[in-house]
Protein backbone atom coordinates (compact mmCIF):
# COMPACT_ATOMS: atom_id res chain seq x y z
CA UNK A 1 0.00 0.00 0.00
CA UNK A 2 2.57 2.75 1.06
CA UNK A 3 4.85 0.90 -2.02
CA UNK A 4 1.60 2.07 -4.33
CA UNK A 5 0.91 5.25 -2.98
CA UNK A 6 5.10 6.31 -3.26
CA UNK A 7 4.96 4.73 -6.82
CA UNK A 8 2.07 6.98 -7.38
CA UNK A 9 3.49 9.76 -6.22
CA UNK A 10 6.60 9.51 -8.62
CA UNK A 11 5.02 9.18 -11.89
CA UNK A 12 2.92 12.38 -10.77
CA UNK A 13 5.94 14.42 -10.31
CA UNK A 14 7.35 13.10 -13.53
CA UNK A 15 4.50 14.52 -15.04
CA UNK A 16 3.81 17.58 -13.51
CA UNK A 17 7.22 18.62 -12.93
CA UNK A 18 8.97 20.99 -16.21
CA UNK A 19 11.99 19.20 -17.24
CA UNK A 20 14.59 19.76 -15.09
CA UNK A 21 11.94 18.99 -12.11
CA UNK A 22 12.94 15.32 -13.21
CA UNK A 23 16.53 15.05 -12.56
CA UNK A 24 15.72 15.00 -8.49
CA UNK A 25 14.18 11.64 -9.38
CA UNK A 26 16.60 10.31 -12.31
CA UNK A 27 17.93 7.98 -9.72
CA UNK A 28 14.84 6.52 -9.42
CA UNK A 29 13.82 6.09 -12.97
CA UNK A 30 13.75 2.55 -14.00
CA UNK A 31 15.87 2.78 -17.19
CA UNK A 32 16.01 -0.91 -16.62
CA UNK A 33 11.96 -1.75 -16.58
CA UNK A 34 10.76 -0.36 -19.63
CA UNK A 35 7.03 -1.08 -18.70
CA UNK A 36 6.98 1.91 -16.34
CA UNK A 37 7.84 4.15 -19.05
CA UNK A 38 4.40 2.74 -21.13
CA UNK A 39 1.98 2.37 -18.71
CA UNK A 40 2.83 6.13 -17.77
CA UNK A 41 2.48 7.07 -21.18
CA UNK A 42 -0.83 5.03 -21.31
CA UNK A 43 -1.73 6.21 -18.16
CA UNK A 44 -1.94 9.87 -18.93
CA UNK A 45 -3.02 9.54 -22.68
CA UNK A 46 -0.22 10.82 -24.42
CA UNK A 47 -0.69 11.05 -28.34
CA UNK A 48 2.85 9.71 -29.48
CA UNK A 49 4.20 13.04 -31.27
CA UNK A 50 7.24 13.14 -33.37
CA UNK A 51 10.07 15.84 -32.62
CA UNK A 52 9.41 18.89 -34.84
CA UNK A 53 12.04 20.98 -36.61
CA UNK A 54 11.12 24.11 -34.71
CA UNK A 55 12.28 27.22 -36.98
CA UNK A 56 14.66 29.55 -35.57
CA UNK A 57 12.80 32.45 -33.90
CA UNK A 58 14.40 34.91 -36.73
CA UNK A 59 14.77 34.57 -40.39
CA UNK A 60 17.71 33.00 -41.84
CA UNK A 61 19.57 35.98 -43.09
CA UNK A 62 18.86 38.17 -39.86
CA UNK A 63 22.31 37.48 -38.43
CA UNK A 64 23.93 38.58 -41.01
CA UNK A 65 27.08 39.40 -41.84
CA UNK A 66 27.66 38.30 -38.35
CA UNK A 67 26.52 34.50 -39.49
CA UNK A 68 25.63 34.27 -42.71
CA UNK A 69 22.35 32.72 -44.61
CA UNK A 70 24.39 30.35 -46.11
CA UNK A 71 25.41 29.45 -42.94
CA UNK A 72 22.26 29.19 -41.54
CA UNK A 73 20.33 27.66 -43.95
CA UNK A 74 22.89 24.36 -44.31
CA UNK A 75 23.03 24.86 -40.11
CA UNK A 76 19.50 24.72 -39.48
CA UNK A 77 18.38 22.75 -42.74
CA UNK A 78 20.46 20.13 -43.00
CA UNK A 79 22.69 19.32 -39.43
CA UNK A 80 19.20 20.38 -37.24
CA UNK A 81 16.86 18.49 -39.44
CA UNK A 82 19.34 15.47 -39.38
CA UNK A 83 19.64 15.14 -35.61
CA UNK A 84 15.64 16.03 -35.68
CA UNK A 85 15.11 12.96 -38.10
CA UNK A 86 17.10 10.31 -37.09
CA UNK A 87 16.07 10.84 -33.62
CA UNK A 88 12.34 10.31 -34.95
CA UNK A 89 13.61 7.04 -36.67
CA UNK A 90 15.94 5.91 -33.94
CA UNK A 91 12.78 5.96 -31.20
CA UNK A 92 9.82 4.80 -33.14
CA UNK A 93 8.70 1.48 -31.01
CA UNK A 94 11.35 1.76 -27.98
CA UNK A 95 10.82 2.98 -24.88
CA UNK A 96 11.82 6.25 -25.49
CA UNK A 97 8.95 7.25 -27.35
CA UNK A 98 6.91 9.60 -25.99
CA UNK A 99 9.32 10.62 -23.68
CA UNK A 100 9.96 14.75 -23.51
CA UNK A 101 13.36 15.28 -25.15
CA UNK A 102 14.88 16.07 -21.71
CA UNK A 103 13.58 12.86 -20.96
CA UNK A 104 15.25 10.90 -23.67
CA UNK A 105 18.48 12.84 -23.24
CA UNK A 106 19.18 12.12 -18.97
CA UNK A 107 17.35 8.48 -19.66
CA UNK A 108 20.08 7.49 -22.79
CA UNK A 109 22.98 9.65 -21.36
CA UNK A 110 22.83 6.26 -19.27
CA UNK A 111 25.04 8.00 -16.86
CA UNK A 112 28.16 7.89 -19.31
CA UNK A 113 27.46 4.59 -20.87
CA UNK A 114 25.70 6.31 -23.85
CA UNK A 115 22.94 4.85 -25.91
CA UNK A 116 22.46 5.54 -29.62
CA UNK A 117 19.75 8.08 -29.18
CA UNK A 118 21.65 10.46 -27.02
CA UNK A 119 23.75 12.15 -29.64
CA UNK A 120 20.90 12.77 -31.56
CA UNK A 121 18.58 13.73 -28.74
CA UNK A 122 21.10 15.77 -27.19
CA UNK A 123 21.75 17.75 -30.49
CA UNK A 124 18.54 18.54 -31.45
CA UNK A 125 18.32 19.85 -28.38
CA UNK A 126 21.41 22.40 -28.19
CA UNK A 127 20.45 23.36 -31.54
CA UNK A 128 17.09 24.96 -30.54
CA UNK A 129 18.52 26.15 -27.68
CA UNK A 130 21.74 27.35 -29.63
CA UNK A 131 19.21 29.62 -32.06
CA UNK A 132 17.74 31.16 -29.36
CA UNK A 133 20.49 32.33 -27.70
CA UNK A 134 21.14 34.89 -30.26
CA UNK A 135 19.44 37.54 -31.90
CA UNK A 136 19.83 40.13 -34.32
CA UNK A 137 21.15 42.68 -32.77
CA UNK A 138 22.23 40.82 -29.99
CA UNK A 139 25.66 41.50 -27.99
CA UNK A 140 26.07 44.08 -25.65
CA UNK A 141 26.04 43.70 -21.63
CA UNK A 142 23.27 41.69 -19.61
CA UNK A 143 21.33 43.87 -16.87
CA UNK A 144 19.74 43.01 -13.60
CA UNK A 145 19.64 39.41 -11.46
CA UNK A 146 21.88 38.01 -14.53
CA UNK A 147 24.89 40.69 -14.49
CA UNK A 148 24.99 40.52 -10.46
CA UNK A 149 25.23 36.93 -10.64
CA UNK A 150 28.00 37.41 -13.36
CA UNK A 151 30.22 39.98 -11.23
CA UNK A 152 29.71 37.93 -7.72
CA UNK A 153 30.90 34.78 -9.69
CA UNK A 154 33.32 35.28 -12.31
CA UNK A 155 34.27 38.62 -10.21
CA UNK A 156 33.52 41.09 -13.48
CA UNK A 157 31.68 40.78 -16.95
CA UNK A 158 34.79 41.51 -18.01
CA UNK A 159 36.32 38.06 -16.52
CA UNK A 160 32.96 36.20 -17.42
CA UNK A 161 33.55 36.90 -21.06
CA UNK A 162 37.31 35.72 -20.73
CA UNK A 163 36.52 32.48 -19.23
CA UNK A 164 33.87 31.69 -21.56
CA UNK A 165 35.91 32.40 -25.06
CA UNK A 166 38.81 30.60 -23.80
CA UNK A 167 36.25 27.51 -23.24
CA UNK A 168 34.95 27.81 -26.26
CA UNK A 169 38.49 28.43 -27.85
CA UNK A 170 39.87 25.32 -26.23
CA UNK A 171 37.17 22.42 -26.27
CA UNK A 172 39.50 20.23 -28.26
CA UNK A 173 37.71 18.93 -31.52
CA UNK A 174 33.72 19.23 -31.68
CA UNK A 175 31.62 20.64 -28.59
CA UNK A 176 29.62 23.31 -26.97
CA UNK A 177 30.68 25.95 -24.35
CA UNK A 178 27.77 26.96 -22.01
CA UNK A 179 26.99 29.57 -19.35
CA UNK A 180 24.61 27.31 -16.83
CA UNK A 181 23.01 27.72 -13.49
CA UNK A 182 24.42 25.31 -10.93
CA UNK A 183 22.58 24.53 -7.96
CA UNK A 184 23.57 22.97 -4.76
CA UNK A 185 24.92 20.35 -7.19
CA UNK A 186 28.67 18.57 -6.95
CA UNK A 187 30.66 18.47 -9.60
CA UNK A 188 29.89 14.47 -9.95
CA UNK A 189 27.56 13.21 -12.44
CA UNK A 190 24.08 13.67 -10.45
CA UNK A 191 25.34 13.98 -7.11
CA UNK A 192 23.62 16.00 -4.61
CA UNK A 193 24.63 18.47 -2.54
CA UNK A 194 24.59 16.71 1.47
CA UNK A 195 24.92 20.62 3.03
CA UNK A 196 23.48 22.78 0.41
CA UNK A 197 23.59 26.76 0.67
CA UNK A 198 22.65 29.80 -0.90
CA UNK A 199 26.22 30.08 -2.12
CA UNK A 200 26.50 26.87 -3.54
CA UNK A 201 23.64 27.99 -6.53
CA UNK A 202 26.11 29.76 -9.33
CA UNK A 203 27.02 30.55 -12.60
CA UNK A 204 29.56 28.30 -14.54
CA UNK A 205 31.45 28.09 -17.36
CA UNK A 206 31.45 24.88 -19.36
CA UNK A 207 32.55 23.19 -22.37
CA UNK A 208 31.46 19.66 -23.59
CA UNK A 209 32.43 17.47 -25.98
CA UNK A 210 30.26 16.73 -29.44
CA UNK A 211 26.58 15.94 -28.11
CA UNK A 212 27.16 16.28 -24.38
CA UNK A 213 25.04 19.61 -22.49
CA UNK A 214 25.33 20.42 -19.13
CA UNK A 215 21.47 18.55 -18.82
CA UNK A 216 22.96 15.51 -17.72
CA UNK A 217 25.39 17.34 -14.68
CA UNK A 218 21.83 18.31 -13.69
CA UNK A 219 22.59 21.90 -14.28
CA UNK A 220 20.56 24.41 -15.91
CA UNK A 221 22.07 25.91 -19.13
CA UNK A 222 21.67 29.58 -19.97
CA UNK A 223 23.49 30.33 -22.60
CA UNK A 224 25.89 28.41 -25.88
CA UNK A 225 28.00 28.59 -28.58
CA UNK A 226 28.23 25.97 -30.83
CA UNK A 227 31.93 24.81 -31.91
CA UNK A 228 31.44 22.16 -34.40
CA UNK A 229 33.30 23.44 -37.04
CA UNK A 230 30.31 23.52 -38.91
CA UNK A 231 28.98 26.14 -37.02
CA UNK A 232 31.17 28.86 -38.42
CA UNK A 233 33.37 26.79 -41.28
CA UNK A 234 31.95 28.42 -44.42
CA UNK A 235 32.21 31.88 -42.68
CA UNK A 236 35.35 31.88 -40.97
CA UNK A 237 37.46 28.70 -41.74
CA UNK A 238 40.00 27.76 -39.45
CA UNK A 239 39.19 31.16 -37.46
CA UNK A 240 37.15 30.09 -34.59
CA UNK A 241 38.55 32.48 -32.30
CA UNK A 242 36.85 35.17 -34.60
CA UNK A 243 33.84 33.70 -34.46
CA UNK A 244 33.52 33.46 -30.90
CA UNK A 245 34.59 37.08 -30.57
CA UNK A 246 31.79 38.38 -33.18
CA UNK A 247 29.32 36.03 -31.27
CA UNK A 248 29.79 37.24 -27.61
CA UNK A 249 29.64 41.08 -29.20
CA UNK A 250 26.70 41.11 -31.79
CA UNK A 251 24.79 37.99 -31.59
CA UNK A 252 23.93 36.78 -27.61
CA UNK A 253 20.61 37.62 -27.05
CA UNK A 254 21.13 38.66 -22.89
CA UNK A 255 17.14 38.69 -22.47
CA UNK A 256 16.99 34.89 -23.66
CA UNK A 257 19.72 34.29 -20.84
CA UNK A 258 18.22 36.41 -18.59
CA UNK A 259 14.77 34.40 -19.02
CA UNK A 260 16.23 31.08 -18.31
CA UNK A 261 18.19 32.17 -15.43
CA UNK A 262 14.70 33.61 -13.79
CA UNK A 263 13.15 30.10 -15.34
CA UNK A 264 15.65 27.81 -13.37
CA UNK A 265 15.72 29.84 -10.24
CA UNK A 266 11.78 28.97 -10.17
CA UNK A 267 12.77 25.69 -10.84
CA UNK A 268 15.45 25.17 -8.74
CA UNK A 269 12.77 26.82 -5.91
CA UNK A 270 10.10 24.13 -6.91
CA UNK A 271 12.42 21.61 -6.66
CA UNK A 272 13.78 22.31 -3.21
CA UNK A 273 9.72 23.01 -1.85
CA UNK A 274 9.28 19.67 -3.23
CA UNK A 275 12.54 17.57 -1.62
CA UNK A 276 11.27 18.98 1.54
CA UNK A 277 7.89 17.62 1.37
CA UNK A 278 9.05 14.32 0.28
CA UNK A 279 11.56 14.42 3.20
CA UNK A 280 8.48 15.09 5.82
CA UNK A 281 6.82 12.49 3.96
CA UNK A 282 9.34 9.82 4.61
CA UNK A 283 9.99 11.03 8.02
CA UNK A 284 6.31 10.66 8.85
CA UNK A 285 6.38 6.82 7.54
CA UNK A 286 9.58 6.34 9.48
CA UNK A 287 7.39 7.02 12.73
CA UNK A 288 4.57 4.58 10.84
CA UNK A 289 6.64 1.71 10.83
CA UNK A 290 7.91 2.45 14.37
CA UNK A 291 4.05 2.31 15.63
CA UNK A 292 3.60 -0.87 13.96
CA UNK A 293 6.96 -2.26 15.51
CA UNK A 294 5.51 -1.39 18.65
CA UNK A 295 2.26 -2.91 17.91
CA UNK A 296 3.66 -6.76 17.39
CA UNK A 297 5.69 -6.52 20.34
CA UNK A 298 2.31 -5.80 22.67
CA UNK A 299 1.29 -8.80 20.52
CA UNK A 300 3.92 -11.23 21.41
CA UNK A 301 3.91 -10.41 24.71
CA UNK A 302 0.09 -11.13 24.56
CA UNK A 303 0.77 -14.33 23.64
CA UNK A 304 3.39 -15.11 26.32
CA UNK B 1 98.93 10.07 -8.64
CA UNK B 2 95.21 8.53 -7.15
CA UNK B 3 94.29 11.97 -6.07
CA UNK B 4 95.31 13.34 -9.49
CA UNK B 5 93.09 10.63 -11.44
CA UNK B 6 89.75 11.32 -9.08
CA UNK B 7 90.40 14.80 -9.89
CA UNK B 8 90.37 14.24 -13.55
CA UNK B 9 87.66 11.49 -13.48
CA UNK B 10 85.63 14.54 -11.47
CA UNK B 11 86.29 17.25 -14.07
CA UNK B 12 85.42 14.95 -16.85
CA UNK B 13 81.75 13.83 -15.66
CA UNK B 14 81.61 17.35 -14.91
CA UNK B 15 82.33 17.90 -18.32
CA UNK B 16 79.38 15.23 -19.49
CA UNK B 17 77.15 16.23 -17.20
CA UNK B 18 77.33 19.93 -18.88
CA UNK B 19 76.94 18.46 -22.28
CA UNK B 20 74.10 16.56 -21.60
CA UNK B 21 72.37 19.79 -19.62
CA UNK B 22 73.30 21.59 -23.26
CA UNK B 23 71.87 18.79 -24.86
CA UNK B 24 68.23 18.89 -23.08
CA UNK B 25 67.70 22.62 -23.41
CA UNK B 26 68.25 22.55 -27.29
CA UNK B 27 64.99 21.46 -27.18
CA UNK B 28 63.80 19.62 -30.82
CA UNK B 29 60.55 21.90 -32.33
CA UNK B 30 58.79 20.80 -35.28
CA UNK B 31 58.00 22.51 -38.47
CA UNK B 32 55.24 21.74 -41.09
CA UNK B 33 56.28 19.36 -43.89
CA UNK B 34 55.83 20.37 -47.47
CA UNK B 35 53.31 18.37 -49.53
CA UNK B 36 54.13 16.30 -52.23
CA UNK B 37 52.20 17.66 -54.78
CA UNK B 38 50.56 20.76 -55.12
CA UNK B 39 47.32 21.89 -53.17
CA UNK B 40 45.23 21.77 -56.72
CA UNK B 41 46.37 18.52 -58.05
CA UNK B 42 43.87 16.55 -55.87
CA UNK B 43 40.84 18.02 -57.43
CA UNK B 44 38.12 17.53 -58.22
CA UNK B 45 37.96 15.11 -55.29
CA UNK B 46 39.78 17.36 -53.09
CA UNK B 47 39.35 21.07 -53.61
CA UNK B 48 42.65 23.21 -53.43
CA UNK B 49 41.25 25.40 -51.24
CA UNK B 50 40.56 22.93 -48.71
CA UNK B 51 44.11 21.56 -49.26
CA UNK B 52 45.75 24.93 -48.55
CA UNK B 53 43.74 25.75 -45.32
CA UNK B 54 44.33 22.29 -44.40
CA UNK B 55 47.78 22.10 -44.68
CA UNK B 56 48.70 25.91 -44.19
CA UNK B 57 46.18 26.73 -41.43
CA UNK B 58 44.84 23.84 -39.75
CA UNK B 59 48.69 21.53 -39.40
CA UNK B 60 50.61 24.68 -38.78
CA UNK B 61 48.41 25.39 -36.08
CA UNK B 62 49.00 21.83 -34.29
CA UNK B 63 52.65 22.64 -34.75
CA UNK B 64 52.16 26.16 -33.54
CA UNK B 65 50.82 24.74 -30.58
CA UNK B 66 52.65 21.20 -30.01
CA UNK B 67 55.94 23.14 -29.81
CA UNK B 68 54.88 25.89 -27.15
CA UNK B 69 53.50 22.58 -25.14
CA UNK B 70 56.73 21.25 -25.02
CA UNK B 71 58.70 24.02 -24.27
CA UNK B 72 56.12 24.69 -21.34
CA UNK B 73 56.65 20.89 -20.79
CA UNK B 74 60.54 21.49 -20.98
CA UNK B 75 60.64 23.99 -17.93
CA UNK B 76 58.06 22.17 -16.01
CA UNK B 77 60.24 19.17 -15.64
CA UNK B 78 63.40 21.25 -15.29
CA UNK B 79 61.61 23.16 -12.41
CA UNK B 80 60.36 19.94 -10.99
CA UNK B 81 56.79 21.49 -11.60
CA UNK B 82 54.13 18.25 -11.44
CA UNK B 83 50.98 19.77 -11.90
CA UNK B 84 52.05 21.51 -14.98
CA UNK B 85 53.29 18.59 -16.54
CA UNK B 86 50.50 16.62 -15.85
CA UNK B 87 48.53 19.53 -17.29
CA UNK B 88 50.53 19.43 -20.32
CA UNK B 89 48.96 16.03 -21.10
CA UNK B 90 45.82 16.91 -22.83
CA UNK B 91 47.53 19.90 -25.15
CA UNK B 92 50.30 17.48 -25.91
CA UNK B 93 48.09 14.57 -27.02
CA UNK B 94 45.68 16.23 -29.23
CA UNK B 95 48.27 19.02 -30.65
CA UNK B 96 51.33 16.48 -31.00
CA UNK B 97 48.44 13.92 -32.38
CA UNK B 98 47.19 16.24 -34.80
CA UNK B 99 50.82 16.65 -36.23
CA UNK B 100 51.39 13.03 -36.34
CA UNK B 101 48.13 12.44 -38.16
CA UNK B 102 48.32 15.19 -40.73
CA UNK B 103 51.65 14.34 -41.73
CA UNK B 104 50.70 10.56 -42.23
CA UNK B 105 47.05 11.83 -43.93
CA UNK B 106 49.27 14.23 -46.41
CA UNK B 107 51.20 10.62 -47.95
CA UNK B 108 48.26 8.88 -48.24
CA UNK B 109 46.95 11.25 -51.04
CA UNK B 110 48.24 11.35 -54.33
CA UNK B 111 47.09 12.99 -57.41
CA UNK B 112 45.47 10.30 -59.87
CA UNK B 113 48.18 10.91 -62.68
CA UNK B 114 50.98 9.74 -60.10
CA UNK B 115 48.71 7.01 -59.15
CA UNK B 116 46.05 8.53 -56.78
CA UNK B 117 43.73 5.52 -56.51
CA UNK B 118 45.08 2.62 -58.01
CA UNK B 119 44.43 -0.60 -55.55
CA UNK B 120 47.13 -2.16 -53.67
CA UNK B 121 48.94 -4.81 -55.20
CA UNK B 122 51.26 -7.28 -53.61
CA UNK B 123 50.85 -8.57 -50.15
CA UNK B 124 48.86 -5.58 -48.80
CA UNK B 125 46.50 -6.62 -51.91
CA UNK B 126 46.63 -9.90 -50.82
CA UNK B 127 46.05 -9.33 -46.91
CA UNK B 128 42.88 -7.20 -47.25
CA UNK B 129 41.23 -10.07 -49.97
CA UNK B 130 41.90 -12.41 -47.01
CA UNK B 131 40.86 -10.45 -43.99
CA UNK B 132 38.06 -8.20 -45.80
CA UNK B 133 36.87 -10.43 -48.49
CA UNK B 134 37.76 -7.73 -51.32
CA UNK B 135 39.14 -4.39 -51.57
CA UNK B 136 35.65 -3.14 -52.53
CA UNK B 137 34.36 -4.27 -49.07
CA UNK B 138 37.31 -2.84 -47.46
CA UNK B 139 36.49 0.44 -48.88
CA UNK B 140 32.95 -0.04 -48.22
CA UNK B 141 34.02 -0.72 -44.60
CA UNK B 142 36.25 2.05 -43.98
CA UNK B 143 33.30 4.58 -45.70
CA UNK B 144 30.78 3.42 -43.69
CA UNK B 145 32.76 3.76 -39.85
CA UNK B 146 33.83 7.15 -40.86
CA UNK B 147 30.46 8.08 -41.93
CA UNK B 148 29.02 6.76 -38.52
CA UNK B 149 32.14 8.72 -36.05
CA UNK B 150 30.07 11.54 -33.72
CA UNK B 151 32.00 14.92 -33.96
CA UNK B 152 35.42 15.16 -35.15
CA UNK B 153 38.04 12.21 -35.95
CA UNK B 154 39.81 9.67 -37.71
CA UNK B 155 39.34 6.58 -39.62
CA UNK B 156 42.46 4.24 -40.22
CA UNK B 157 43.26 1.19 -41.79
CA UNK B 158 46.10 -0.22 -39.80
CA UNK B 159 48.25 -3.68 -38.92
CA UNK B 160 48.81 -4.78 -35.62
CA UNK B 161 52.57 -5.64 -36.60
CA UNK B 162 52.83 -8.41 -33.88
CA UNK B 163 49.68 -10.31 -34.73
CA UNK B 164 50.40 -9.46 -38.53
CA UNK B 165 46.60 -8.89 -38.61
CA UNK B 166 45.01 -5.91 -40.68
CA UNK B 167 42.57 -3.53 -38.44
CA UNK B 168 39.99 -0.92 -39.28
CA UNK B 169 39.52 1.70 -36.39
CA UNK B 170 38.43 4.99 -35.51
CA UNK B 171 39.95 7.34 -33.25
CA UNK B 172 38.36 10.57 -31.82
CA UNK B 173 39.92 14.25 -32.55
CA UNK B 174 43.54 13.76 -33.04
CA UNK B 175 43.76 10.30 -31.05
CA UNK B 176 46.71 9.00 -32.76
CA UNK B 177 46.12 4.89 -34.19
CA UNK B 178 48.66 4.01 -31.20
CA UNK B 179 45.84 5.17 -28.51
CA UNK B 180 44.32 1.94 -29.48
CA UNK B 181 46.49 -0.36 -29.19
CA UNK B 182 50.35 -0.16 -28.78
CA UNK B 183 51.15 -2.69 -31.44
CA UNK B 184 49.21 -0.64 -34.42
CA UNK B 185 50.57 0.77 -37.04
CA UNK B 186 49.08 2.90 -39.84
CA UNK B 187 48.82 2.12 -43.13
CA UNK B 188 46.17 4.62 -44.12
CA UNK B 189 44.18 7.25 -41.95
CA UNK B 190 40.85 9.97 -43.46
CA UNK B 191 40.93 12.96 -41.64
CA UNK B 192 36.81 12.51 -41.03
CA UNK B 193 36.79 16.32 -38.98
CA UNK B 194 34.34 18.56 -40.86
CA UNK B 195 37.42 21.04 -41.73
CA UNK B 196 38.31 17.84 -44.38
CA UNK B 197 35.39 18.76 -46.71
CA UNK B 198 33.26 21.33 -45.42
CA UNK B 199 34.34 23.85 -47.86
CA UNK B 200 33.10 21.61 -50.88
CA UNK B 201 30.83 18.34 -48.85
CA UNK B 202 29.15 20.70 -46.49
CA UNK B 203 27.34 18.37 -44.29
CA UNK B 204 27.65 15.54 -46.76
CA UNK B 205 30.52 13.36 -45.56
CA UNK B 206 29.20 10.24 -46.87
CA UNK B 207 29.90 11.99 -50.37
CA UNK B 208 33.48 12.63 -49.17
CA UNK B 209 34.62 9.27 -48.19
CA UNK B 210 33.38 8.09 -51.63
CA UNK B 211 35.48 10.41 -53.83
CA UNK B 212 38.68 10.34 -51.70
CA UNK B 213 39.23 6.88 -52.84
CA UNK B 214 39.90 8.73 -56.24
CA UNK B 215 43.14 9.98 -54.71
CA UNK B 216 44.30 7.50 -52.10
CA UNK B 217 48.43 6.60 -52.51
CA UNK B 218 48.02 2.92 -51.91
CA UNK B 219 51.58 3.15 -52.65
CA UNK B 220 52.61 4.00 -49.72
CA UNK B 221 50.12 2.03 -47.83
CA UNK B 222 51.65 -0.99 -49.37
CA UNK B 223 55.61 0.36 -48.42
CA UNK B 224 54.58 0.77 -44.85
CA UNK B 225 52.85 -3.03 -44.83
CA UNK B 226 55.54 -5.04 -46.30
CA UNK B 227 58.26 -2.98 -43.56
CA UNK B 228 56.06 -3.90 -41.18
CA UNK B 229 55.14 -7.66 -42.42
CA UNK B 230 58.32 -8.68 -44.37
FE1 LIG C 1 25.86 22.58 -34.93
FE1 LIG D 1 42.52 17.82 -40.40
Amino acid sequence: MAAAASMTATSLTLALLPPQGLRGSTRSLPSTKPQRWFSRKAGSNWVTAKFELKPPPYPMNALEPHMSQETFTYHWGKHHRAYVDNLNKQIVGTELEGLSLEEIIIVSYNKGDILPAFNNAAQAWNHEFFWESMKPGGGGKPSGDLLDLIERDFGSFERFIEEFKSAAATQFGSGWAWLAYKANRLNVDNAVNPWPSEKDKKLVVVKSPNAVNPLIWDYFPLLTIDVWEHAYYLDFQNRRPDYISIFMEKLVSWEAVSARLEKAKAQVAEREMEEERRKKEEEEEDDEDVEMYVDSNTDDSEAE
Amino acid sequence: MALRSLATRKTLTQGLNSVKLTQSRALQTFSLPDLPYDYGALEPAISGEIMELHHQKHHQTYITNYNKALEQLHEAILKGDSSTVVKLQSAIKFNGGGHINHSIFWKNLAPIREGGGEPPKGSLGWAIDTSFGSFESLIQKISAEGAALQGSGWVWLGVDKELKKLVIETTANQDPLVTKGPNLVPLLGIDVWEHAYYLQYKNVRPDYLKNIWKVINWQYASEVYEKECP
